[in-house]
C-alpha cells in the first residue's frame, strides 16, 4: 500500500475566535478569505488586510497577516496608498455595505483607477454595529430601525457601479457559496481593481426585522435583478504598474529653478514699487516677471505679488513688482509707480494711485483718465512707439518705459530677459524698444 | 546664484530634498501649485504622486503609503483641512509620519480663494477629535519654506505623527529673489525601524517614540485607529487605553525643546515685543526696523514652531517688556496663547480680517 500524504493548506487566521453573533455571515466570509489567502500562498507579512468600520471592521484582528484598521468608508483609500507605495504587497479590503455607502466616491474612483486591490463587501443590507439602520443597499420596502414603515430608497448596485466605471472584476455572490474562497483568490490574482459583493445575513437585525433567510436573500437578489455572477471580468492596465512604466519613460528628473546670472549693472539707490494694472490677456504678470529677471540680472533683488480673479481669463490682472538693491523681506511698501494699462486694472489700482506720493509716477495708456494723485503723470505716446502695439504688448512696453524713466535697470537686461523667453521673443525685444522710445518721448 | 521663485516652489524643493516619495492631494487655491509641481516631479524622481478624488482620499492614500515605507506629504487649504479632520486623528492615533501643508486662505467656508489669511492657526491644533498634541511649523520667508518643510519631514519621523507646515497665500504665491543653492537644509533622519519588534506600539516609557515596522518586511505589521494594545488589537482596558493616550501626549509634550523654534530679535530696553508668524511676520519685521530707525527699541519674535507653543523661547523674549503685540490675519487667535503665558503683561491684538495684508504703519498705530 502506498501512503498518501495530504498537506493541508496553511491558515492565515490567528487563534482568536470570531466575535460575531451566531448566524452572522461575517465569519463564513472570513473563512473563505482565509482559504483564498492559503491558495495564494503569499507570506503573511506581505498580505495587508485593510478593514473598514462596523462589525465587519473587526475582521482584521482574526488574521495573522499585516493589517490596517482605518476610518468608516475610507478603507479603499488606505489600500490604494499602500499598493501604490509598494505594489508587491497583496492588499485586501473588507468593508460593510455601510462603509461602501459613505465611501461611495472611493469605490467609483478605485474602479476607474484600477489600482490592484481586492475589496470584499460584507453586504448584510443594513448597519450591524450601530443597531440595524438602513444602508445604501437595503432593498426597497425593507424594515430597519430607521425605516420603520419600509425603505423607500432604491438599493445601490455595487457590482454594476464598479463595472460601469471600469473595474477589472466585479462579482456578486453570497456567504453561503462553497466556492467563495476560490472566487476571492481569483479576484486577488486578477490585475486591476476587483470587488466582490458578498450578500450575507445580519442575524441580529436584518434577519429579525424582515424574517429574512438564505432563501429570502436569493429571492430578493432575483427580484431586484441583482443576479449572482460576474458583472465585469476584463483585462485592464493595473494602475501602479502603468504609473511606474510611464515614469520610467520620463527620466528628466525634477525641475530645478533656473539660475539668473548677473550680466548687467543697475545704479538704483533704493526700493521702488511698481504696480502694473491691466486686464486678463494683457500679459501683465509675465511683463512683471521679465522685469524681475532683468532686475536680478542687474544685481538687484526683485519680488512680485500678483492679483487676479479666480477666473483668470477675465477681469483685472495686477502685478506689484518691487525692485531693491537690498534683500526684500516684505512687499507691503507704498507704490512709487502705478501703470494703468486697461480699465479693469485702473479700477482695481485706483487705491494704489491715490497713495502715490509727490515723487510718484503715474503712467497711463492713452484713453484712460488718470485719477487724481500727488505725483507726476505720463500718458504714454503710442505714436512714438515706432510700431503698432497690440493690447498684449502694452504691459511690456509700459514696463520698459518705466524702467527707462525711473532708471531701474538697463533696458538691455530686459531685452535679454524677454529674448530668453519661450515664445514671440523677437517681437518682445521690439516691444521693449517701443517702450524705450515712448520713455524718450516723455522726456525720460 | 539667484533665481526667481515663490514659496510653493521652495516647499516642493524642500520636500524633494527631504526624500518625499509619495504625495496625494486635491486641487485648491492657493495650494494647487504644490500638487502640480509634484505630479510633474515625483514620478521623475522615483516617487508617486496622485490627485485623489477628494481630500479624504488624498490624506488616506498618504497614510497608507507612509505605513508601506513612503515619506508622504499632502497639501491643501482650509476647506481641505476640514475634510482631513478625521484622518488627522487616525494619523495621530496610529502614529503615522506625515507632512501636511496648509496654505491658508480667507475663511470661513469657501471664503476668499485668492485672499491671504491666517485663520487656521487654532484649527490645525484642534482640528480633530480628542485634543491630542500636534506639531505645526510656520515659515515666514521663501527660504524658510524650504528649510521648515524639510524640518517637518524630520519631526514627522522623530515623533511618528502628522506635522503641519502652515503657510498662507502671500507666502506661497509671492515671487522673490532666492539663492536656492544657499537655502539652509535641515537634517532629515531616516525612519527608525525595528527588525524583530516585540510589539508594534509601546507606551512605556510614555514619552518614547516606538520605531516602526514597515509592511512586508518579514513580520506582520498591524495598524489601527481604535484604542489599541501594544499589538494593535482593540482594547477598552482602562490601564491600556490610559497608557496609550498618555503616550500620545507625552511623546510630544515632554520633548518640546526639540521642536521649539523662534527667531528672536530682541533689543535691550524694549517696552514692546512683537510676536508674529508667516507672511505677517515679514511685514512686522519692516515695521520694527522702521521703529528702531526712529529711535524706539522694539523686540520681535517670529514664531517658527506654532504648536506646541514655544513657551520657553517666548517667555524669555517677553522678559522686560511691558506689552506684547501679536500681529496676525485672523480675529486674534494666536494672541490667546500669548495671553496665557504673558504673566499679566498687556497683550494687544493687531489683526486684519478683510483679506488685506497688514501694513507696517498699522504697527505704529497699534502702539499709539
Ligand atoms: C464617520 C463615522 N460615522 C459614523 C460612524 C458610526 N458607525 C460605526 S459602524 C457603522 C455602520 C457599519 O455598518 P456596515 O458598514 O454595514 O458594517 P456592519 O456593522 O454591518 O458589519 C457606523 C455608521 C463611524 N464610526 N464613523
Ligand atoms: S450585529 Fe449583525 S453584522 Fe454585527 S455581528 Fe451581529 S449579526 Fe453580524
Amino acid at each position: 500500500m502506498t501512503a498518501v500524504t495530504i498537506t493541508p493548506l496553511g491558515s492565515y487566521r490567528n487563534e482568536r475566535p470570531y466575535p460575531f453573533c451566531p448566524g452572522c455571515g461575517h465569519g463564513p466570509i472570513l473563512d473563505a478569505l482565509d482559504r483564498a489567502l492559503a491558495l495564494r500562498g503569499a507570506p503573511a507579512d506581505r498580505v495587508v488586510v485593510v478593514s473598514d468600520i462596523g462589525c465587519s471592521g473587526l475582521s482584521d484582528q482574526y488574521f495573522a497577516t499585516s493589517a490596517f484598521h482605518g476610518l468608516h468608508g475610507r478603507s479603499i483609500t488606505y489600500a490604494t496608498g499602500i499598493k501604490l507605495a509598494d505594489p508587491t504587497l497583496e492588499v485586501v479590503v473588507i468593508m460593510g455595505d455601510g462603509g461602501t455607502g459613505i465611501g461611495g466616491a472611493h469605490l467609483i474612483n478605485a474602479a476607474r483607477r484600477n489600482v490592484g486591490i481586492t475589496v470584499l463587501v460584507m453586504n448584510n443590507l443594513n448597519f450591524g454595529m450601530t443597531g440595524g439602520q438602513h444602508s445604501t443597499t437595503t432593498p426597497e420596502g425593507a424594515i430597519t430601525s430607521t425605516t420603520p414603515g419600509g425603505n423607500l430608497e432604491r438599493p445601490l448596485d455595487i457590482c454594476g457601479t464598479a463595472a460601469v466605471n471600469g473595474a477589472a472584476l466585479a462579482y456578486r455572490c453570497t456567504s453561503f457559496d462553497d466556492d467563495l474562497g476560490e472566487r476571492i483568490a481569483e479576484a486577488m490574482a486578477h490585475p486591476g481593481f476587483a470587488v466582490l459583493d458578498v450578500w450575507e445575513l445580519c442575524s441580529a437585525y436584518y434577519v429579525r426585522s424582515n424574517r429574512f433567510s438564505r432563501k429570502g436573500m436569493e429571492q430578493t437578489m432575483e427580484e431586484l435583478g441583482l443576479r449572482r455572477g460576474y458583472a465585469a471580468r476584463r483585462d485592464v492596465r493595473e494602475f501602479s504598474a502603468a504609473y511606474r512604466e510611464a515614469a520610467a519613460a520620463d527620466a528628466a528628473g525634477p525641475v530645478r529653478p533656473g539660475d539668473i546670472p548677473r550680466t548687467h549693472r543697475s545704479g538704483l539707490d533704493g526700493r521702488r514699487t511698481v504696480v502694473l494694472a491691466g486686464a486678463a490677456g494683457g500679459r501683465v504678470l509675465s511683463a512683471a516677471r521679465a522685469a524681475a529677471r532683468a532686475a536680478i540680472a542687474s544685481g538687484l533683488y526683485a519680488a512680485q505679488r500678483d492679483d487676479y480673479p479666480v477666473t483668470v481669463k477675465t477681469g483685472h490682472s495686477v502685478a506689484s513688482l518691487v525692485v531693491d538693491p537690498h534683500p526684500i523681506d516684505d512687499v507691503s511698501a507704498r507704490p512709487d509707480v502705478v501703470a494703468l494699462l486697461a480699465p479693469e486694472g485702473a479700477a482695481r489700482a485706483a487705491r494704489d494711485a491715490a497713495r502715490l506720493g509727490p515723487g510718484g509716477l503715474l503712467v497711463a495708456v492713452p484713453g484712460l483718465d488718470p485719477p487724481p494723485h500727488a505725483g507726476r503723470t505720463v500718458v504714454l505716446d503710442t505714436d512714438a512707439a515706432g510700431m503698432r502695439l497690440a493690447k498684449a504688448d502694452l504691459a511690456l512696453a509700459a514696463t520698459a518705459a518705466i524702467a527707462a524713466l525711473e532708471s531701474l535697470f538697463p533696458l538691455e537686461a530686459l531685452r535679454d530677459a524677454v529674448a530668453g523667453g519661450p515664445k514671440g521673443a523677437e517681437r518682445m525685444v521690439e516691444v521693449v524698444g517701443a517702450g524705450e522710445a515712448m520713455a524718450a518721448a516723455a522726456g525720460g | 546664484m539667484p533665481s526667481y521663485i515663490d514659496g510653493s516652489t521652495a516647499i516642493v524643493l524642500g520636500a524633494l530634498d527631504a526624500g518625499c516619495d509619495f504625495f496625494a492631494g486635491y486641487p485648491i487655491t492657493p495650494a494647487s501649485p504644490i500638487l502640480m509641481a509634484l505630479m510633474r516631479d515625483l514620478p521623475r524622481s522615483g516617487g508617486v504622486a496622485v490627485q485623489g478624488e477628494d481630500e479624504i482620499a488624498s490624506i488616506g492614500m498618504c497614510i497608507g503609503a507612509s505605513l508601506a515605507g513612503a515619506r508622504a506629504m499632502t497639501a491643501t487649504s482650509g476647506p481641505g483641512i476640514s475634510l482631513y479632520s478625521e484622518n488627522l486623528g487616525l494619523a495621530v492615533m496610529g502614529e503615522v509620519p506625515l507632512v501636511v501643508i496648509d496654505v491658508q486662505r480667507l475663511g470661513p467656508a469657501t471664503g476668499g480663494a485668492t485672499t491671504v489669511a491666517q485663520g487656521d492657526v487654532q484649527f490645525v491644533r484642534w482640528g480633530t477629535s480628542g485634543g491630542y498634541p500636534i506639531i505645526a511649523l510656520a515659515p515666514s520667508t521663501i527660504a524658510e519654506c524650504y528649510t521648515l518643510t524639510m524640518r517637518a519631514f524630520d519631526l514627522a519621523e522623530r515623533f511618528r505623527c502628522p506635522v503641519f507646515v502652515l503657510t498662507d497665500k502671500d507666502l506661497n504665491l509671492t515671487m522673490g529673489t532666492a539663492d536656492v543653492g544657499a537655502f539652509p537644509p535641515a537634517e532629515v533622519r531616516a525612519r527608525a525601524v525595528e527588525e524583530a519588534p516585540d510589539a508594534m506600539y509601546r507606551y512605556e516609557p510614555s514619552d518614547e517614540t516606538t520605531p516602526m515596522v514597515r509592511y512586508g518586511t518579514g513580520r506582520p505589521v498591524r495598524f489601527t485607529g481604535s484604542t489599541h494594545d501594544e499589538h494593535a488589537f482593540i482594547t477598552k482596558d482602562p490601564a491600556r487605553v490610559g497608557a496609550l493616550n498618555r503616550h500620545l501626549i507625552d511623546k510630544i509634550e515632554e520633548h518640546r525643546d526639540e521642536i521649539e523654534m523662534v527667531d528672536a530679535d530682541l533689543q535691550d530696553g524694549a517696552a514692546t515685543l512683537v510676536v508674529s508668524y508667516g507672511s505677517t511676520a515679514a511685514v512686522m519685521r519692516t515695521a520694527v526696523r522702521r521703529a528702531r530707525a526712529a529711535g524706539a527699541p522694539v523686540s520681535m519674535a517670529t514664531v517658527h514652531s506654532l504648536w506646541p507653543v514655544p513657551e520657553t523661547a517666548l517667555v524669555e523674549a517677553m522678559a522686560g517688556v511691558e506689552r506684547v503685540v501679536v500681529a496676525e490675519l485672523n480675529p486674534g487667535l494666536y494672541a490667546r496663547e500669548i495671553e496665557r503665558i504673558a504673566a499679566g503683561r498687556e497683550v494687544r491684538r493687531l489683526t486684519r480680517i478683510d483679506g488685506e495684508m497688514l501694513a507696517p504703519e498699522e504697527f505704529q498705530e497699534a502702539l499709539a
